[in-house]
């Protein structure tokens, strides 16, 4: 195999560093907004029939249908309309949802704060408990417990998001009736009643549900990293100097896969995010995942914008902030940075 | 006679293979055996349900909402359609699309792959960038919007899944391909003055088939995982279409009222249908890694 | 059995090829060696007891060729060696025949796919699991042979302690380090940061600072220069002179024939010659084809390098292994070849003189 080479971009300064990342995040957003942009304007789905009907197109004027043509922004180049939404966007504006007639940015706000804190109890949940699970599986290789870990994280990474958010709901919503069967608050009670624990307990199957997914990944490829790093020359070298297993684990094995399932973690953010889109749809939870879907269907171009490119802005920002971590905690490159 | 008392020591997973010889004393014979039987079972599935797609439509309003039995194991649904069948037929729709795109995912990701390591720095970093682009964007966001594109239906499905999978396995050919690049025996063959195509056939092929074979195969659960979470999102193939995700979208009409088993057999034949590719990539990684040579 | 047996032989000089010569030979073997320059340690040596020994070693692999086929692979076949408190002997072999197993085999760190058989021993007792879990690191040491073997992101000074925060430790560290030339600040560099000859130096601190009886370096010169390279020899010299046996693995016949008192001839995975370092000053005392072969291949000696190459572990001629290369292969070779005793070394060659 290939020995791992310090990154070849360590020899920036810092805040060289940062900011070359930052330009290269920059760039990358503005190409997935055109890219989104292109796709959604290829559509061949029509706007108008998809959400007032074609029957009820039917029975209109034509220039009622003219003035909803216009809303809807048939007939204008898209690139005149990427242009367009791309100069409001930097100004803050981000446009008025088709289906929801509200601005783009009070939606999102409101569905981001929904969505939020049940990505970040899935995402802190499934990183510590996948990292622990992994490291048990990695320490006891080819023992039960490593069976017992790997066997649940394939068997996980086999399961569809969706199905298991089913099957969690018939069990504790339907057949043991301990929690409600859906939407973030109780139907009928109107957002400002909704307590604090109403939240909590709306939220604990998807959470569940998103925990459960993303353990998998992260347990499996702890598992990878920590077999490797107890293969290695320098584990081998601990043990013919008289270290125990338990210290060789401690010593060296933790210090050497902190850094990359640091680096995982912040890389599943973005499977987080793809799993919640399926989990709020059982769950009919409010939340930034079915927003897209509802916009996904109802051909609500603005509002779909607008949620790829803050999902995708999450998800650079993860890679980002992984990338700074390396810069700052691994002694390789902050020592060729420092210029030794 | 006095010899010396013999040491024996070997590693606990060593002592442990060599327990049971025969077959399964030969790990890799157990994996190509058990990976072929994968590959015949899913077969087997994909041809049944191809068999029975007349059937997975068949209305019969006298048999409606039973509960799993003898006759029907799987149950039967609102209109009394047998909804093993109709599983069966999902599944079979899910194995067939799934070649379909795994197949597309795997040219594209083996013509980017080789144009990055072959076509120098410059395409080398377009092609990054394309696909940090492609892992910036949500995985199922990104099919949302392909299938808008495409229009929904089966044509957005196979282009969104098709276009989306084929970034992890392009980044391990273009490494592989660099490594043989740079390796003593393609300088060497440079030397000697044979042509690229040389090169390609006598060098890069060997290295690079069995990579692929494998990265093909292991790209089926995703592809299969993908089409059906799509189609329950509804973006994907049409309700009247048995698929998986159409199944499964439907049940949760019914799931309040207790019919646990129109979501329970289906997701359930799903995942079994997904081990068993992982366990043919497994089996297939097995023979050709030269990772795994030792026992 | 083992102990009494460990005794009567160590008056014997070389031990460990006793037995397999009266097997295929029958001939009785008493006679010291006669080479010796350096008596004063002769004797010392023949009244400990053998510090460490190796008999009849074979290590092998089952390895996958295309496909499900198998095959077994045995880098190393039955080796045999011996060594005393205050020796250095030197085992030499070009890269693949199987050196660094060696080394491992002694310290019980073979891979899990590797199994092997014969005996080991250490001071006249086996050195099983248990007894080796309580000398390694302490006792047995081992000095690898690049920076690999240390962690990349454990300073060196905290490696060295392995981890420990005591005083004494401290100090320890701080005194072993200096013993090779090494300054306090060298405590607080990342192994990426050391110089080849560092990392050696670093490498033998390590290992040495518990005050080792058996010291075992694998490979410890390639990649520095001459200069260098002789200094981590004489570090060797030092340690084998104050006491502790070395067993030095290596691939550098010269280096190996200035610093030590014996040299192991390694070819393909088994023994070809054993002599006093004193015998590769010239091609006559030499007893193996392809020792002397080795020797006109060293500077000085005319260079020559013979044809051919070591056969690969996995395709090895029938009988002598060098029968291939071999000037002198005649019918005879192609049957087992015994190891026997000839002027005070040992060789495994029938046509030797």
């Amino acid at each position: 195999m290939m020995k791992r080479k310090a990154r070849e971009n360590g020899a920036a300064s810092l805040p060289g560093f940062l900011l070359g990342k930052m330009l290269r995040m920059a760039l990358l957003l503005l190409c997935v907004s055109a890219v989104t942009f292109a796709l959604v304007s290829a559509s061949p789905m029509d706007p108008l029939t998809a959400n007032i009907g074609q029957t009820a197109l039917g029975s209109m004027s034509q220039e009622q249908i003219q003035k909803l043509e216009e809303y809807w922004g048939v007939g204008v180049p898209a690139g005149q309309r990427f242009l367009a939404w791309a100069s409001d966007f930097f100004r803050g504006d981000m446009g008025v949802s088709l289906l929801y007639r509200q601005p783009v940015s009070r939606i999102l706000a409101e569905k981001l704060a929904n969505s939020l804190w049940l990505m970040a109890a899935a995402w802190v949940l499934s990183g510590v408990l996948g990292f622990v699970l992994g490291v048990l599986a990695g320490a006891r290789r080819g023992r039960w417990a490593d069976r017992i870990i790997s066997g649940y994280a394939l068997v996980m990474a086999s399961t569809p998001a969706f199905w298991l958010a089913l099957v969690l709901l018939m069990v504790f919503a339907v057949w043991l009736r301990w929690l409600p069967i859906g939407l973030a608050v109780p139907i009928g009670m109107d957002a400002a009643s909704v307590t604090v624990t109403d939240r909590l307990v709306h939220g604990i199957l998807p959470a569940l549900t998103l925990s459960l997914t993303g353990i998998s990944n992260i347990a499996l490829h702890t598992r990878e990293k920590l077999i490797q790093v107890l293969e290695s020359d320098y584990v081998l070298f601990a043990r013919a100097r008289g270290e125990g297993t338990g210290r060789i684990l401690i010593q060296h094995g933790l210090r050497n896969i902190l850094l990359p399932a640091m680096t995982l973690q912040f890389a599943s953010v973005s499977e987080i995010f793809g799993g919640s889109v399926l989990v709020e749809q059982v769950f009919s939870y409010p939340g930034l995942g079915q927003a897209a879907v509802t916009a996904g269907l109802g051909g609500d171009v603005p509002l779909l914008l607008g949620i790829t490119v803050i999902s995708a802005a999450i998800v650079f920002a993860g890679n980002l902030a992984a990338d700074v971590l390396y810069a700052v905690v691994d002694p390789r490159m902050k020592r060729a940075r420092s210029g030794r | 006679m006095m010899g010396p008392i013999t040491q024996r020591r070997k590693g606990r997973l060593a002592q442990k293979l060599q327990l049971h010889n025969g077959i399964w004393g030969n790990r890799r014979k157990t994996a190509a055996v058990l990976g072929a039987v994968c590959f015949l079972v899913l077969a087997a599935v994909a041809l049944a349900g191809w068999a029975w797609r007349e059937e997975a439509a068949a209305v019969d309003f006298s048999r409606k909402n039973l509960a799993p039995c003898l006759r029907y194991p799987f149950g039967t649904d609102w209109m009394g359609r047998d909804m093993f069948v109709r599983t069966m037929t999902g599944l079979s729709l899910s194995i067939r699309l799934g070649a379909l795109t795994a197949g597309i995912s795997a040219v594209i990701a083996l013509t980017l792959g080789l144009a990055s390591a072959a076509l120098g720095k410059w395409a080398d970093g377009v092609i990054g960038f394309v696909i940090d682009m492609v892992l910036g964007i949500p995985h199922i966001l990104l099919l949302v919007l392909v299938s808008c594109a495409a229009g929904k239906g089966f044509r957005g499905v196979l282009l969104g899944i098709s276009l989306t999978h084929w970034t992890s396995l392009a980044r391990l050919l273009r490494a592989e391909a660099l490594q043989v690049k740079e390796s003593q025996y393609v300088k060497i063959a440079r030397r000697l003055g044979k042509g690229p195509w040389y090169v390609a056939k006598e060098h890069l092929a060997p290295h690079l088939l069995p990579q692929l074979a494998v990265g093909l195969v292991l790209l089926f659960p995703h592809a299969i995982l993908h089409e059906a979470s799509i189609t329950f999102l509804g973006f994907g193939l049409p309700p009247e279409q048995p698929a998986i995700g159409v199944i499964l979208s439907e049940s949760m009409k019914y799931l309040a009222m207790g019919r646990w088993w129109l979501a329970l057999f289906p997701g359930l034949l799903l995942v079994l249908i997904v081990l068993l590719f992982y366990a043919a990539g497994n089996g297939l990684s097995s023979l050709v890694d030269p990772g795994q040579a030792h026992e | 059995m083992q102990d009494g047996k460990g005794n009567a032989d160590a008056h014997k000089r070389p031990g460990p090829f006793f037995q397999e010569q009266e097997e295929f030979q029958g001939r009785p073997q008493k006679k010291l060696h006669e080479t010796s320059q350096d008596t004063s340690r002769e004797v010392a040596q023949e009244v400990a007891s053998p510090l460490l020994r190796v008999s009849h070693l074979t290590i092998s692999f089952t390895q996958y060729e295309r496909g499900w086929r198998q095959r077994r692979l045995t880098p190393i076949r039955n080796l045999s060696l011996e060594l005393r408190a205050g020796e250095m002997v030197a085992v030499v072999g070009s890269s693949g025949s199987g050196k660094s197993l060696l080394a491992h085999a002694v310290m019980g760190l073979l891979p899990y796919n590797a199994s092997w058989e014969g005996s080991i021993s250490y001071e006249g007792q086996p050195l099983t699991e248990r007894r080796l879990n309580k000398l390694r690191g302490r006792d047995i040491v081992l000095v690898p042979q690049s920076v690999s073997y240390l962690d990349p992101l454990m300073k060196v000074g905290e490696q060295v302690r392995k981890g420990r925060r005591d005083g004494e430790s401290y100090s320890r560290c701080r005194s072993a380090l200096a013993r090779y030339g090494l300054g306090e600040e060298t405590e607080a560099l990342y192994p990426f940061e050391l110089s080849g000859g560092m990392t050696r130096r670093v490498l033998i601190a390590a290992a040495v600072q518990e005050h080792p009886r058996l010291v075992i370096a694998d490979e410890p010169t390639p990649g520095l220069h001459l200069e260098a390279a002789k200094r981590v020899m004489g570090h060797f010299r030092e340690i084998a002179d104050e006491g502790a046996g070395v067993l030095l693995i290596t691939h550098d016949l010269e280096l190996a024939v200035e610093t030590a008192d014996r040299i192991v001839v390694l070819y393909a995975g088994e023994t070809l010659e054993e002599a006093q370092a004193a015998d590769f000053r010239r091609e006559e005392t030499l007893r193996h084809p392809y020792s002397k072969a080795l020797f006109r291949a060293m500077p000085g000696h005319g260079f020559q390098s013979e044809p051919g190459s070591q056969p690969y572990a996995g395709q090895m001629p029938e009988g002598c292994v060098y029968g291939p290369r071999c000037p002198l292969f005649e019918e005879r070779c192609r049957r087992p070849v015994p190891c026997r005793s000839l002027r005070g070394g040992m060789v495994r060659c029938i046509r030797a003189e």
